[in-house]
């Protein structure tokens, strides 16, 4: 893929193919990728430093290609799952698994670690909506893909699975606990059904596209509500938490919200912010006092315009991250195996590389029923 | 919890110094200090790593054959680094200017976003000179929007006709008068 500027992507098949750049990199010939709500905000214009020419995708898997001289672990012929994170594994946070965070993958800022094909704040590194990638630090990412494992599971095992569990897990939920998830997208979604893997008493997901709320009551067996059949969604949800508030809120929205005009416009009209936080700001005022808001919804820097007041004269915690991908993965990877998690469940679309700005545009304009497109590359889908 | 394992020997950062001086002329000195009091577990397993951060096991550097820039808050290039589309042109400025800033600027997010407004045109320009002409109805995925949301898109036609047909009548009548 190609992106030539907002709103726009071509599919692309004179892009030179990728080589080997330092000698624990691999290249992989990608068997399956997504698209995800993050690619969206760079399809949207509003991730600073996102190049024309540049491959988006960090949710692949692939078949290893070659790898460079100093790779041990990785062979050649595996299938492996990939880690949205670039992670070198022996920085000071990669060592305390902040994989998302690593110190040694991502020259550009310190904000934040690399991460495949998401601009140039995050490496400048291409991305996995293609047929080859590299694939640096191989041995510390890249998992091979377990015996048994469906390919559509492992995909999302990347960055979906992980980030929608660790939103539930950095909520700290306690058994019993009421939990309100802001945004039924597919990290919404999954975060909606990992809060019941930790207890929680109660789900209750917040959106405004109706069939999304439908597959998420059903997928995650929780309750889901429209933000725009009521006046505000705050006190709706005092109203439902008892006049408390809920024990925990979770941010899986981001930059890209709707549901508030001057949000709107000056996050994503004007760009005077860093998208619409209007997610965050609901979640901040509809948890409880002393309550706990996790955010894994993704925010453009430099800053947004958020209820700061309140987070501190309630009390809340606030607790966010980039998934730890690596981290997590053999507790999804169990959850995935014994049942308890349906991943490929929330796949609805299944396009050809080549229809790549189809696939994005049916995503982002919420066509067709879309909850998350899969793409699949040419030799792929030959094979 | 398992006791941090701070090592001054191996300590060579001054952070690390001051931190690790004797804190004896102190008044009960880390007497409430609870391990368990650590609101960032599990997201992150603390071990000790962040006061050994100086001495870490760096991989080896990857070759830099591009202009690669750097955060200004980090002493260096990371020993990896994408290679994907270096900067050029105009916006390739931009970027080398706003890169003179800290994150924590609005002179550098804000230079980042006029460079990528100016290099949308910059890719338009090369497309045009390397004889590839945009095809903006594919790129945008308007086949799409046509096979799903036919009304819409033809209602979103006929209002985009409409407003373009009014401003440039309303451009021809203000020339006429003029």
């Amino acid at each position: 893929m190609n992106y030539r500027g907002p709103f726009r992507i071509r599919a692309d098949r004179n892009k030179p193919e990728p080589e080997i750049e330092h000698p624990y990199d691999a290249i992989v010939r990608v068997t399956r990728s997504l698209i995800c709500g993050s690619d969206l905000h760079l399809y949207h214009g509003l991730v600073p430093d996102t190049r024309v020419g540049m491959t988006f995708g960090h949710e692949f898997t692939g078949i290893v290609e070659e790898v460079g001289s100093g790779v041990q672990k990785l062979k050649v012929g595996d299938r492996v799952l990939v880690p949205f994170n670039i992670a070198c594994g022996s920085c000071p946070f990669c060592k305390q698994e902040l994989y998302g965070n690593c110190h040694e993958s991502n020259p550009e800022a310190t904000a934040v670690g690399g991460f495949f094909g998401y601009a140039h704040i995050a490496g400048g590194y291409d991305g996995g909506q293609a047929e080859y990638v590299r694939v640096p630090f191989a041995d510390v990412g890249p998992t091979v893909i377990p015996e048994g494992m469906d390919i559509e599971d492992a995909v999302l095992l990347t960055d979906v699975v992980p980030t929608g569990y660790q939103a539930a897990e950095m909520g700290g939920i306690q058994k019993g606990d009421t939990v309100v998830v802001f945004g039924a997208g597919p990290v919404g979604i999954m975060a909606a059904r990992c809060a019941w893997l930790f207890g929680a008493g109660r789900v209750i997901v917040i959106d405004h596209i109706d069939y999304r709320l439908e597959f998420v009551k059903k997928y995650a067996y929780c309750e889901a509500y429209n933000f725009k059949e009521m006046d505000d969604p705050v006190l709706f949800l005092k109203k439902q938490t008892d006049w408390f508030g809920a024990d925990v809120c979770i941010d899986a929205v981001g930059c890209d919200a709707a549901g508030s005009a001057m949000q709107t416009i000056t996050g994503k009209k004007m760009l005077l912010q860093a998208g619409a936080a209007t997610a965050l700001h609901w979640a901040i005022n509809s948890v409880k006092k002393g309550g706990i808001v996790s955010v894994v919804g993704v925010y453009g820097p430099p800053f947004n315009l958020v209820p700061l007041g309140s987070l501190m004269n309630k009390g809340i915690t606030l607790r966010a991250n980039q998934a730890s991908v690596k981290r997590l993965l053999p507790r999804v990877i169990d959850h995935v195996m014994a049942g308890r998690l349906n991943p490929k469940g929330i796949i609805t679309h299944r396009l050809p590389l080549e229809e790549i700005s189809d696939a994005y545009h049916i995503f982002s304009a919420k066509r067709d029923n879309c909850i998350k497109p899969l793409l699949i590359p040419p030799r792929a889908a030959m094979a | 919890m398992e006791k941090l394992k701070t090592e001054p020997s191996k300590i060579s950062g001054i952070d690390r110094k001051i931190a690790d001086r004797s804190k004896d002329h102190i008044p009960g000195w880390g007497i409430d200090a609870d391990p368990e009091n650590d609101p960032t577990y599990p997201m992150k397993h603390r071990n000790g790593a962040d006061y050994e951060r100086i001495n870490y096991e760096k991989p080896p550097q990857q070759r830099i054959k591009m202009e690669v820039f750097r955060s200004v808050e980090r002493p260096g290039i990371t020993r990896v680094f994408g290679t994907s589309t270096p900067p050029k042109g105009l916006s390739g400025s931009l970027r080398r200017y706003a890169y003179k800033y800290s994150e924590a600027t609005s002179a550098h997010w804000m230079t980042l976003i006029l460079a990528d407004r100016v290099n949308v045109a910059e890719g338009i320009i090369d497309d045009l000179k390397a004889g590839t002409i945009p095809n903006f109805f594919e790129e945008r995925g308007w086949s799409a929007e046509w096979k799903y949301n036919r009304q819409g898109f033809i209602r979103s036609a006929i209002v985009g006709a409409l407003v373009t047909t009014a401003v440039i009548a309303c451009f021809a009548s203000r020339r006429k008068s003029g």
